[in-house]
């Protein structure tokens, strides 16, 4: 495999600073490497303070989100010379606060999102037709959002609205009016049918551009307010 | 709360059960990590809930704890597993000559099997080989890799732990061959400081030998990484496993939205340099297509290493070799007083390996405060951030 030096401008920021910085490293990759294996590899060999978030390197965790060359991405699955730039600028998640470097405190995140009470475990519509085996109740598997924060940190809504729910929880309060599993959908379609809920949105659909893991949360959004209009109109079946 | 302080050094899976199991035992418990926690090993593994049936002949120790803690972990993770079963499936009559020793095997070691046709296997799951024989049915499930080690965690800071990520360590604090502290660099500040223990735990997995090299002291640890190929889709809803003895590329994880091809085995000095050979990419892509033949044009979405810390012995060339169970070192039995190193295991007996290890702690402290981290239902993980 081939090997080329690329070069990386990172954003820095340690407690107790007065501003943040950008270091610049250079890396060698290959047509494998990924941002965040660049990332470990400066971190090992150049500057064993730098600060990143990472675990399961293959986009089901959701650690490793970040803006790279300004767009929100997992740098676990994001290939570096597929980016086609001489220089990747690598920044910290948008609309959260900085811990340092190129992690940001998720707490504010999950406080909302927690809200939407959604069960981890739903049904799995993969494989229709397959018989269920014996002491399996149903089919099932983790739901699809993994929690990263791309679609918060790319909200223009978000950016301007502090207040404003955010596309994560208000995806998450779709899934459970799709799918309840015991959670009481009224009080969840109380909390996002405000003027800081679903009906801030402004459609950008940021959010469905950098979700990495299908779970469109523009759309996700504007079939709650469908939800809504339809129970409004008393056409809800329930 | 009793007024003893341990330092926890690894945010893994075995740090985090082991911060649990002493929070709810009443010591007062430091957790140090390096990066994020579940950075080193513990996020990146398949995701498997064992059963214990892939160690059932070679490895019987580590497949009865696998079975005990899998029934363990349902009861105090509920909410957190894919529950579908999973298959061991014989493709060839190679496998199928292995069947015997394998029933044998989770009959003795406790592993409920069900003996399905070659009919009712593809039944279950279409996209096996038509080729298959026979399957046999285990309590095999799918965990999220960070998620579950979450909830340790999210209870263990409940109880009154402290979970310090981002925090390293840099050298021992010692007075002549007793452990007392630690040494460690804040790296969202850049400050250093020093932490008092009166016990220190190495549980830093494939780092645990360089941890305790610190302490002047050998550990075993021989760090073995795994290729693991993750493609779009599933294929399959139950963990379909090879029916044959543990191997590269036997195993198939369904999770999410993707199928997690699993694994290789070699062995390497540094679990800071792991390479994802390109052959062991190609051999997962191969040996998962032999089990489920679409899997050869999966889309892949990712292909990563991680590295397992066996216990081990310095000749081992592929890590299969080894032992998949786990180990508790007391140093004092080399001379160095309050530094405990627990190492081995696997994500499926991190509970197990947190108990044994506790049990060892709570003894050197002269306390009597027995495990209670078989009952307590474990918080979500999302109370790990909000709390």
């Amino acid at each position: 495999m081939s090997e080329q030096k690329v070069t990386f401008r990172v954003f820095r920021y340690k407690q107790g600073d007065t501003a943040p910085h950008y270091d610049t490293f250079t890396v060698t990759v290959n047509e494998r490497t990924t941002v965040l294996e660049a990332l470990q590899a400066i971190r090992r060999d150049q500057d064993g303070t730098l600060v990143i978030r990472h675990s399961c390197h293959h986009a089901s965790c959701g650690t490793c989100g970040m803006r790279v060359n300004g767009k929100e991405v997992l740098a676990c699955v994001t290939n570096v010379l597929e980016l086609g730039t001489p220089t990747v600028t690598v920044e910290p998640l948008q609309n959260a606060p900085l811990i340092s470097d190129l992690v940001v405190d998720m707490g504010p995140f999950y406080e909302t999102f927690s809200q939407a009470h959604l069960p981890f475990v739903r049904r799995s519509e993969y494989l229709p037709d397959a018989e269920v085996a014996e002491g399996v109740p149903f089919h099932m598997r983790f739901e699809s959002c993994i929690e990263c924060g791309l679609c918060v940190s790319a909200c223009p809504v978000v950016a301007s609205d502090a207040e404003y729910l955010g596309p994560a929880a208000l995806a998450a309060v779709w899934r459970v009016v799709q799918e309840p599993r015991g959670t009481e959908v009224p009080p969840l379609l109380d909390w996002v049918n405000s003027e800081h809920g679903c009906w801030r949105c402004h459609v950008a659909l940021e959010c469905s551009e950098v979700c990495p893991s299908n779970v469109d949360p523009g759309g996700n959004i504007m079939a709650l307010r469908q939800e809504l209009v339809r129970r409004a109109l008393g056409l809800s079946h329930g | 709360m009793s007024s003893y302080h341990v330092v926890i050094i690894g945010g893994g899976a075995t740090g985090s059960a082991l911060a649990h199991d002493l929070a709810l035992r009443g010591i007062r418990v430091t957790l140090v990590e390096r990066g994020e926690v579940t950075s080193g090993t513990t996020g990146r593994h398949h995701g498997l809930l064992h059963s214990g049936a892939r160690y059932a002949v070679k490895d019987q120790e580590s497949a009865k704890e696998c079975i005990q803690e899998n029934m363990i972990l349902r009861k105090i993770a509920p909410g957190s597993f894919e529950l579908n079963d999973g298959l061991f499936v014989a493709i060839t009559e190679e496998d199928l000559a292995y069947y015997d020793d394998f029933m044998e095997g989770c009959a003795v070691c406790g592993i409920p099997t069900r003996t399905l046709s070659r009919e009712e296997a593809l039944r279950l799951e279409p996209n096996l080989n038509p080729e298959v024989k026979l399957a046999v049915q285990v309590p095999d499930g799918t965990m999220d890799a960070m998620r579950l080690p979450l909830r340790f965690l999210a209870t263990a800071k409940h109880n009154g732990a402290v979970i310090k990520p981002y925090t390293e360590v840099l050298s021992f604090l010692m007075e002549g061959q007793t452990v007392t502290g630690v040494h460690v660099r804040d790296h969202t500040s850049g400050k250093e400081y020093d932490i008092g223990a009166d016990i220190v735990v190495n549980a830093a997995g494939p780092w645990a030998e360089k941890i305790a090299r610190m302490a002047g002291v050998d550990v075993p640890v021989q760090p073995s990484p795994g290729v693991l190929v993750a493609v779009w889709g599933r294929y399959n809803n139950m963990v379909i496993n090879r029916l044959h003895r543990s191997g590269d590329g036997d195993i198939v994880v369904p999770q999410r939205e993707l199928s997690i091809i699993g694994t290789s085995s070699w062995v390497v000095d540094d679990p800071d340099k792991l390479d994802v050979p390109e052959e062991h990419i190609r051999l997962m892509y191969e040996k998962g297509a032999e089990m489920i033949p679409a899997l050869k044009h999966a889309k892949m979405r990712a292909a990563w290493s991680a590295a397992r810390p066996l216990i081990g012995s310095r000749g081992a060339t592929t890590g299969r070799e080894l032992s998949r169970t786990f180990k508790c070192f007391d140093h004092a039995d080399e001379g160095v007083e309050g530094f405990v190193t627990i190492t081995g295991g696997k994500a499926t007996t991190a509970r197990a390996m947190a108990e044994t290890t506790a049990d060892v702690v709570v003894r050197k402290l002269g306390l009597d405060i027995p495990c209670r981290t078989r009952e307590v239902v474990l918080l979500p993980h999302t109370a790990y951030y909000t709390q």
